[in-house]
């Protein structure tokens, strides 16, 4: 714990409004070193995007109460001077958007916002940071860079705007990086190329990422370690192979027993989680998953209405916030793992899924490639050779 | 972008011709006579008949009108024989009322006008769109209360009021600034400087109400947008990111706005000029509708939507400058 790059300790956000005290992100921990990917997974509204825009400081200090520590490489950020936040946002620590065409300025060329950025941080003159940005736009894999800076981000397809958001916020080297949905909004045969783009990348420069997603395929593809959020709250973390193979939580059991898969009986049914995710004003008093948990029963003395579960540790390395006992939490978990085939995620039949799906993407990512490099391909509608700008009189 | 403003411009003239036209017919429906009031009181019929004849208003109306056109390109003559008055190119009519050409009559006119008009706008965006960014950084605090509450006074309030507060008070009451009026720049720059503040002042506090509240606006929408917290993630100090992406985003609708304004200030600021006695467009076109003098009435009407509609061609072009994405075709 001691090396952690970034170390979130108690982080809490609440949002005042008329309706009572939002509570967005309510207690939240956790830690990601140099090098590795910590996913944060959980439905909308779980507090995910929240939490990452509280580390980075982009939380309007004005609207919302922020407690808690955040230390970047032994610095506290949440009660550190907005100034000094702002001088580590974009060089030490930086930010992918879920959404690359309303997060990018319509206004302004890719090359300018690019340099902009790289001009805050560094003393260079324009010429020597449009250079950079123009050799980060190559480095994530945009064909003709030159000429795209000069392109505005309407000129481009959704694929390249997400490589622009990531060029952008690689910039300055950062050695965080967190990615709020990085893929949601791309096509699945881009998705695949942008994660191994942020996996190249992060084994070149052995960046600290934080990714955020609702998508388990990606997490299995990316994380080295998992936060589960529910409520604002953590409700379970522990490494990837925890949390697919030897889930505990009955809302982690929930999310992996809604993820489609290829191998099952078109006939077998996904088992969605009933209910709706809790509203952030009036939070239950026990577990906050308890309205929607199939399983609260078998915890003796209503419990699970009363007392808010703790974050449990079941190994060092993996906690729990569940009243259930942990025999009940194993069987109930092997029992669903056997029910769908051997593992909860999916992947071959008593095997590996974990490394099946690894595989899956994988696979699915390499045609695409080769067709890219041999024609173009309909999955980058902008052509390089295209002229995109109307040309002027 | 070259056809494209080819295209407006022939548009324009079409515009003006057809507005021209209304204008003409309007006026032969209106029961005054221009021919009578070419005369005094002791008018015999029969020299406001040959008035009539020698203005060419015994000819039809379309001949009128056809010779009206004809006298904007090569300019033309009225009456015959020896009592005959040269109208030059661009002839917009003659106004026998003032015993001048109408384009004279506006050239003379518009300086006045014309500095009335771009003081005030300048000063009215200058105030109005900076206590806008103001009122929407400080949202819900006194200053943007202030403002706020500021600009719906000054809202409220019609011109002619505020104007003539500013007279009672500064120039009656106070006696703060004199009655001098109008003069040049070049001979007088203080003397200049203190007939235009007043009214100035009284342009711009209305206006700059409407600009503080459209800017306060646009800024808080803007201030929501995902681009600008990309921008702020990036490092950048609140100033770039006010004033470079949320401002510039937010601009589109203002110089919208401003240049509609400003073109239809240019066309006569009639209270404003009225109350502060200036002797620009607008109280030319006032006294020419109080003097039922066609000619000018047509010229100042043509000036006015000329002015306009180049308005709303410069905002178009400058639309495209602003937003990339707007093209023009």
């Amino acid at each position: 714990m001691s090396e952690a790059f970034l170390d979130v300790r108690d982080l809490r956000v609440q949002f005042p409004t008329e309706d009572g005290v939002v509570s967005a992100v309510d207690g939240v921990d956790f830690s990601v070193e140099k090098g590795k990917t910590l996913a944060i997974v959980g439905e909308s509204g779980s507090g995910k995007s929240v939490t990452a825009q509280a580390i980075m400081g982009l939380i309007n200090r004005k609207s919302a109460k922020m407690t808690g520590e955040v230390y970047l490489d032994g610095e506290e950020l949440v009660g550190a001077r907005p100034e000094q936040v702002r001088s580590l946002r974009g060089k030490r620590m930086a930010m992918i958007f879920q959404d690359p065409l309303s997060s990018l300025h319509p206004f302004y060329t890719i090359g300018k916002q690019l340099a902009e950025a790289v001009l805050v941080h560094q003393k260079v003159s324009k010429q020597e940071a449009l250079g950079q940005a123009r050799d980060m736009l190559a480095r994530v894999g945009i064909p003709n860079p030159e000429r795209r800076i000069k392109d505005y981000p309407h000129n481009l397809s959704g694929g390249m705007r997400q490589r622009v958001m990531i060029a952008m916020a690689l910039l300055n080297s950062p050695e965080m990086l967190i990615a709020d949905e990085p893929t949601t909004a791309l096509d699945v045969t881009v998705q695949a190329q942008i994660i191994e783009l942020l996996n190249d990348l992060q084994s070149e420069f052995g960046t600290a990422i934080v990714l955020i997603t609702h998508d388990l395929g990606v997490v299995a593809d990316m994380a080295d370690d998992v936060v589960v959020m529910y409520g604002g709250r953590v409700v379970e973390r522990g490494a990837v192979e925890d949390i697919y193979y030897r889930p505990e939580m009955p809302y982690t059991w929930g999310l992996l027993g809604s993820v489609p898969r290829m191998d099952t009986d078109r006939g077998e049914r996904l088992e969605p989680i009933p209910g709706q995710p809790p509203s952030l004003i009036r939070l239950p008093t026990g577990c906050v998953f308890r309205p929607r948990c199939p399983y609260h029963e078998l915890v003796p003395g209503n419990r699970c209405d009363t007392d808010r579960p703790a974050l449990d540790a079941v190994t060092p390395e993996h906690s729990v916030r569940c009243h259930l006992e942990p025999a009940q939490r194993r069987e109930i978990a092997s029992e669903r793992l056997a029910a769908r085939g051997g593992d909860v995620l999916g992947g071959g039949a008593g095997g590996d899924g974990l490394g099946a799906t690894r595989t899956a993407t994988a696979t699915m990512a390499a045609p695409v490639q080769t067709e890219q490099a041999t024609t173009t391909t309909p999955p980058t509608p902008v052509p390089a050779d295209q002229p995109t700008q109307e040309d002027q009189q | 972008m070259g056809a494209y403003i080819v295209r407006r411009l022939v548009a324009m003239v079409l515009m003006l011709i057809a507005l021209s036209m209304i204008v003409f017919l309007i006026f032969n429906a209106l029961p005054a006579d221009p021919a009578r009031l070419t005369c005094g009181k002791s008018c015999s019929p029969q020299i406001i008949e040959a008035n009539r004849h020698r203005l060419g208003l015994d000819k039809p109306l379309v001949n009128q009108y056809s010779e009206f056109v004809t006298g904007i390109f090569v300019g033309r003559t009225y009456g015959s024989g020896t009592a005959t008055f040269d109208c030059h190119v661009p002839c917009l009519g003659y106004s026998f009322r003032r015993g001048e050409q109408v384009t004279d009559l506006l050239w003379n006119r518009f300086p006045v006008t014309g500095q009335l008009a771009l003081g005030g706008f300048i000063l009215w965006i200058v105030a109005g769109v900076s206590s806008g960014i103001v009122a929407a950084l400080r949202r819900g605090k006194w200053q943007d209360r202030a403002i706020m509450g500021f600009s719906l006074i000054g809202y409220s309030f019609p011109s002619f009021f505020i104007g003539l507060l500013l007279v009672f008070f500064i120039q009656i009451k106070w006696a703060l600034i004199g009655f001098d009026g109008y003069v040049p720049l070049y001979e007088d720059p203080v003397g200049w400087f203190k007939g235009f503040i007043l009214p100035w002042t009284s342009l711009a506090l209305i206006s700059a109400a409407f600009y503080a509240r459209l800017t306060r606006n646009q800024m808080l929408e803007t201030l929501g947008e995902d681009y600008i917290r990309t921008a702020r993630s990036k490092g950048l100090r609140e100033r770039t990111v006010i004033g470079k992406h949320a401002l510039r985003a937010g601009l589109t609708p203002i110089v919208t706005a401003a240049g509609l304004d400003l073109a239809t200030l240019l066309g006569g600021a009639v209270i404003t000029e009225r109350i502060f006695n200036l002797n620009g467009i607008g109280n030319l076109a006032i006294g020419s509708v109080l003097d039922s003098d066609l000619p000018v009435i047509t010229g100042t009407v043509l000036l006015a939507a000329t002015f306009v509609i180049v308005a709303n061609l410069v905002v178009d072009i400058l639309y495209a400058v602003i937003d990339p994405r707007v093209r023009l075709t």
